[in-house]
């Protein structure tokens, strides 16, 4: 088993599919009465978050308590690094505190990567800059395997910022370790050819939503990232929700199988309407529930054994 | 057949025949104690213990036409010896519809060796829910307990040596039915 969880490129498809596999025995775990596991009692597992983050903080709280962790929560707000801490002197704080894992978010792309040459322990990549997030992707390829029984062949649509999207990044390097083929969807100021290059040579673009729907089993939809508005990547917002929003209209051409994800928050009416993102083939519920199970196994794996 | 490797003299314990008596053996056995099995539940501890918990309940079936439920319990979650392995990959845990509340859970296992697989079971069965009673069925009971823990259906006691291994097959998992002691007689 891998040591640590910074890329999805980390994971080979015997690893990666033995995660989906234990994901789905911790979320049969989430059924019964006393959910907590003893697995990893007495290890302590550091939150460090650089970044706002609702979702994905607590579901590692979660993830970590269910198995009976210790849990800090580190936030920049409130703390040394307020102060001017850097990064290197934090990593050393925690190292002294017998951290055995941290899950780390940072608006700099790379930043687990530094940090894992600081610390004896675990680093997970909880989302660095426009880099990756590959828990996010590890869920995300959980919730398409128990939606449609599988990843191989699996057609997928990622739709939106991909320029910005950690979430695009590490979903196109799992799902293509998987056997699933990945086409990138948007506007052309908002998906770099040379990135969808260098990320699989399979991976494919289009600029035109409609003709790609009807051919896709999962349609994956981004979050407009609305702090990025004023950088003028498409005209307005209304523009880019009419060639690149998912409405009823549009979701009427996927086939009747096909599934809509999105990874949250949600702009409702931007690039999802509330229609589609609360009908039954959305899966928007289902990824945050099981986030917490993909998050369990990933900490299971890393700090289950021996170290 | 494989022959076992030459540093390693195996015997066989136990024939495909000899298992399938011992199986039978022990579906009386659980016919008798539990008055016609009727509460109860089999609860196989993965790998093998499973199959074998739908043997007993198959063997059960024929002798009496009773449906005793059939789950499987894994207990790797609840290990004592996590830290001193590579990580596991998990097993399945099945309940049989209805639960275990209140009802007698009988544990399947293939080998009893130090009891900390039925410690562990323990631990796990107390978070899935309350049964009115838990007994124990093992194919083998090899000795060298490490906890006071006992059995309450034996397939067949093995006085071994600590460092022997007993190696049960099963053709659900290995393709064929059998019990083997491999290890060091006197080397």
């Amino acid at each position: 088993m891998i040591k640590h969880l910074r890329s999805a490129a980390d994971l080979d498809a015997a690893t990666a599919t033995l995660i989906l596999d234990t994901a789905g025995e911790m979320a049969a775990l989430a059924g019964r009465e006393v959910k907590k596991l003893p697995t990893l009692r007495g290890r302590t597992v550091v939150n460090l978050f650089y970044e706002d983050s609702t979702r994905t903080r607590i579901s590692f709280e979660a993830a970590a308590k269910r198995l009976s962790a210790d849990v800090i929560n580190f936030s920049a707000k409130g703390s040394s690094v307020s102060k001017g801490e850097s990064l290197k002197d934090t990593a050393l704080t925690l190292q002294a505190m017998g951290a055995d894992a941290v899950v780390i978010r940072h608006p700099a792309s790379g930043a687990p990567h530094r940090l894992a040459q600081w610390v004896d322990g675990s680093v997970v990549n909880a989302g660095d800059g426009t880099h990756e997030h590959p828990t996010q992707a590890l869920l995300d390829a959980y919730t398409m395997r128990s939606r449609l029984g599988r990843l191989d062949g699996l057609k997928v649509a990622i739709v939106g910022d991909v320029l910005h999207s950690r979430v695009a990044r590490s979903n196109v390097l799992l799902l293509t370790t998987l056997g699933a083929s990945v086409t990138l969807v948007g506007p052309p100021t908002l998906i770099p050819l040379d990135v969808a290059a260098a990320l699989s040579k399979t991976t494919k673009v289009s600029y035109d939503l409609d003709s790609v729907l009807p051919d896709m089993d999962v349609v994956m939809m981004l979050r407009v990232q609305t702090e990025r508005m004023q950088d003028s990547y498409f005209p307005s917002a209304r523009e880019y929700s009419r060639r690149y929003g998912l409405d009823l209209a549009r979701m009427r051409k996927m086939p009747e199988h096909s599934i809509v994800m999105h990874p949250g928050p949600m702009n409702r009416g931007m690039e999802i309407t509330p229609e589609v993102a609360d009908s039954s083939r959305s899966t928007i519920v289902e990824q945050v529930a099981n986030g917490v199970s993909a998050r369990m196994a990933v900490l299971y794996l890393l700090l289950g054994g021996k170290a | 057949m494989a022959q076992p490797r030459a540093d390693t003299p195996s015997k066989i314990i136990l024939s495909a025949s000899d298992l399938h008596r011992v199986v039978d053996r022990v579906a009386h056995q659980i016919l008798e104690k539990t008055s016609g099995a009727t509460g109860t539940v089999l609860l196989g501890i993965p790998t093998r213990g499973v199959p074998l918990a739908q043997r007993l309940a198959a063997r059960i079936h024929a002798f009496e036409g009773i449906d005793v439920p059939v789950g499987s319990l894994d207990i790797t979650l609840y290990r004592d010896d996590l830290r001193l392995h590579a990580t596991r990959a998990l097993g399945k845990t099945e309940l049989p519809g209805g639960g275990i509340d209140g009802r007698r859970v009988i544990l399947v296992d293939d080998v009893l060796f130090s009891g900390r697989t039925v410690r562990a079971a323990l631990d796990a069965l107390n978070d899935e829910g309350r049964p009115s009673s838990v007994q124990l069925a093992v194919l083998v009971d090899r000795g060298h307990r490490q906890l006071p823990i006992r059995a309450d259906y034996v397939g067949k006691n093995i006085p071994t040596a600590l460092s022997e291994s007993v190696r049960v097959s099963l053709t659900e998992t290995d393709g064929l039915d059998e019990v083997r002691l491999t290890g060091s007689d006197d080397q």
